[in-house]
């Protein structure tokens, strides 16, 4: 039984999920008794293959080729299905990110197998894996088992596993050498960009006050406005209020958006999807005012009001104007 | 262009969730529906392709007959036509609902399909790439933007932490729109008067002869999240809860 943890890097850089599935896949492979083992993907990757040749960890495969220097989702399955299928691993996990996001599926599916996608944390009964996934924006979870026979395949959301339990060791680096013709690789992907250099940094605020779909309107947001001001916060908000043009998408935190970590995180009207929850549970101290007792965003707040934010709102600007 | 856009029916947001006995989904009673909002931005990408290059706008989605609604308010929003294959579906088989989509699909020879991220209920984010892959067709997931060009589409891909890209390539092509991708319309009178008139064409599992296959997980249980953190509330009025809090964030938390 073999464990396979694919991680992830671009022009010779780390990803910064990719050790959180290795130590995830060490973490298998300890329990199930069985092996586990890392592939790095990509061109000019001797050094980070190198690099992980100090873990605890079988092999190392250095997945190589000329065509895989910048991703596609095409090149990138070719090589992991020739590679999955010299291999034979039983689990290959993946770190959830974008890229993964992008070509796991097809993967999967050219193998005819269902990935098990965004899981948050496993265990094994009976000898076999069991995932918990979150379903309903986080409202409620799921526990998947894979049926028949490997490979199975599972992403991992970012901070589910930790990539300082990685432990050392010693593993043998195998080269790879994918077969992939030019022809194959059907998109074209450009050299990426960044927009403009972020007006806000969202980072540096001690405290950030958080806005979501609770506040209904555009014209409601002087009222969170004020709370930040009183506060002497940065204003923030979630995704659909970004999506909907109310703020600008700068302030938006989240997975697509900045991860923050304050003294202080005041989500007002943020039912916390995890999506959300993943940009700022980092946060010292967490505050949650929402109406739905059952939000996801009480998982995580150290403080809570439930109620109805546009009475409770106006009621804690005055009390902060007294305290101060 | 034609232009397929595949939607999905899920549980309306702020929906008071219980688990079935079977506890294997949740309890549908009482339960009401809508489209799934990030499928709301593919179909507003597919009508603006429309409008800026023409052809057709043809609304693709599974599941049993109350549907049918979410279908005629895509139509009436202003998608030409529709497919919706009515089956009852497992909830913990995408692979399987996509065999059928794919189906459907196949049967059209469309230039261009067009996806929602993922879904608000299950979340797998999975339904755009497993289609491209059974229909052996090139594709990109997160697009912002999508413009022709001479030998296909440019699209505008998110990447993480406010990066982006652009991409070429050919059709016919899958996109998984981003959610976000421009304002979303709303259904004019006229739009929900014409929908009336508009076709929707059912067909079953068994018109499509989409072959089934041993489905590769299974939900073990599916069950309310223990709650891992005890969140300290503050209840009464809102002026008591408000004072509460501001004490505790000034004493305790020692943050204002």
């Amino acid at each position: 039984m073999n464990i396979l943890a694919v991680v992830e890097q671009r022009h010779g850089q780390w990803h910064r999920m990719s050790f959180e599935t290795l130590a995830a896949a060490q973490q298998f492979a300890a329990q199930l008794g069985a092996t586990a083992s890392a592939a790095v993907v990509g061109r000019g990757i001797g050094p980070l293959a190198a690099e992980l040749a100090s873990r605890h960890l079988d092999k190392v495969y250095a997945v190589e080729h000329e065509l895989l220097g910048e991703y596609t989702p095409d090149g990138y399955c070719l090589a992991l299905r020739q590679l999955i299928e010299r291999v034979q691993p039983s689990v290959v996990l993946f770190p959830h990110t974008y890229q993964v996001r992008d070509f796991l599926p097809k993967l999967a599916t050219s193998l005819g197998r269902v990935a098990v996608s965004d899981a948050v944390s496993h265990r094994i009964d009976n000898g076999q894996v069991v995932l918990v996934r979150q379903l309903f924006q986080g409202k409620v979870n799921v526990d998947v088992r894979f049926v028949g026979d490997g490979p199975h395949f599972a992403s991992l959301q970012a901070g589910a596993y930790r990539a300082d339990q990685v432990t050392a060791g010693a593993a043998t680096v195998e080269a790879f050498a994918p077969q992939i013709s030019p022809d194959q690789i059907r998109t074209r992907p450009q050299e990426p960009f960044r927009e403009s250099q972020r007006a806000v940094d969202l980072g540096a605020a001690e405290i950030i006050v958080s806005v979501g779909r609770g506040i209904k309107e555009a014209d409601n947001l002087p009222l969170i406005q004020k709370l930040a001001d009183v506060l002497g916060a940065e204003l923030a908000a979630s995704r659909p209020i970004c999506d909907a043009g109310w703020l600008p998408m700068e302030r938006q935190v989240g997975s697509s958006g900045q991860t923050v970590t304050p003294k202080m995180y005041l989500a007002v009207g943020i039912s916390g999807a995890i999506q959300h929850l993943v940009g700022m549970k980092g946060s010292r101290i967490i505050v949650a005012i929402n109406k739905d007792a059952n939000a996801p965003i009480f998982e995580v707040a150290d403080y809570g009001i439930v109620g109805d934010l546009f009475q409770i709102v106006p009621e804690l600007i005055e009390a902060i104007q007294k305290a101060k | 262009m034609k232009i397929i856009v595949a939607i999905k029916q899920v549980a309306v947001r702020d929906s008071q969730l219980r688990i079935a006995a079977s506890g294997q989904w949740i309890d549908e009673a009482d339960i009401a529906y809508e489209i799934n909002e990030p499928d709301a931005y593919a179909l507003e990408a597919a009508l603006q392709l429309k409008e800026a290059q023409g052809g057709e706008v043809v609304a693709l989605s599974a599941g049993p007959p109350r549907v049918a609604q979410t279908i005629r308010e895509a139509l009436a929003k202003g998608a030409d036509r529709a497919i919706h294959i009515e089956e009852e579906l497992s909830s913990a088989d995408p692979l399987a609902t996509c065999r059928l989509l794919a189906a459907a699909l196949k049967a059209e020879t469309p230039d261009l399909v067009l996806t929602g991220l993922q879904s608000d209920d299950l979340g797998y984010g999975q339904t755009g790439p497993i289609l491209a892959e059974l229909l052996g067709v090139p594709h990109a997931t997160i697009i912002m933007q999508v413009e022709k060009s001479d030998s296909g589409i440019r699209v505008k891909r998110e990447l993480e932490d406010g990066w982006f890209q652009f991409v070429d390539m050919p059709m016919p092509a899958l996109l998984s729109i981003q959610s976000g991708f421009s304002k979303l319309r709303y259904a004019t009178l006229m739009g929900i008067k014409k929908a009336k008139t508009k076709e929707i064409r059912r067909v079953t599992a068994a018109d499509l002869g989409a072959g089934a296959a041993e489905p590769t997980i299974a939900f073990d249980r599916v069950y309310l999240p223990e709650r891992t953190k005890r969140t300290q509330l503050f209840e009464g009025s809102p002026k008591q809860a408000a004072a509460q809090l501001v004490e505790k964030l000034k004493f305790e938390a020692r943050v204002i």
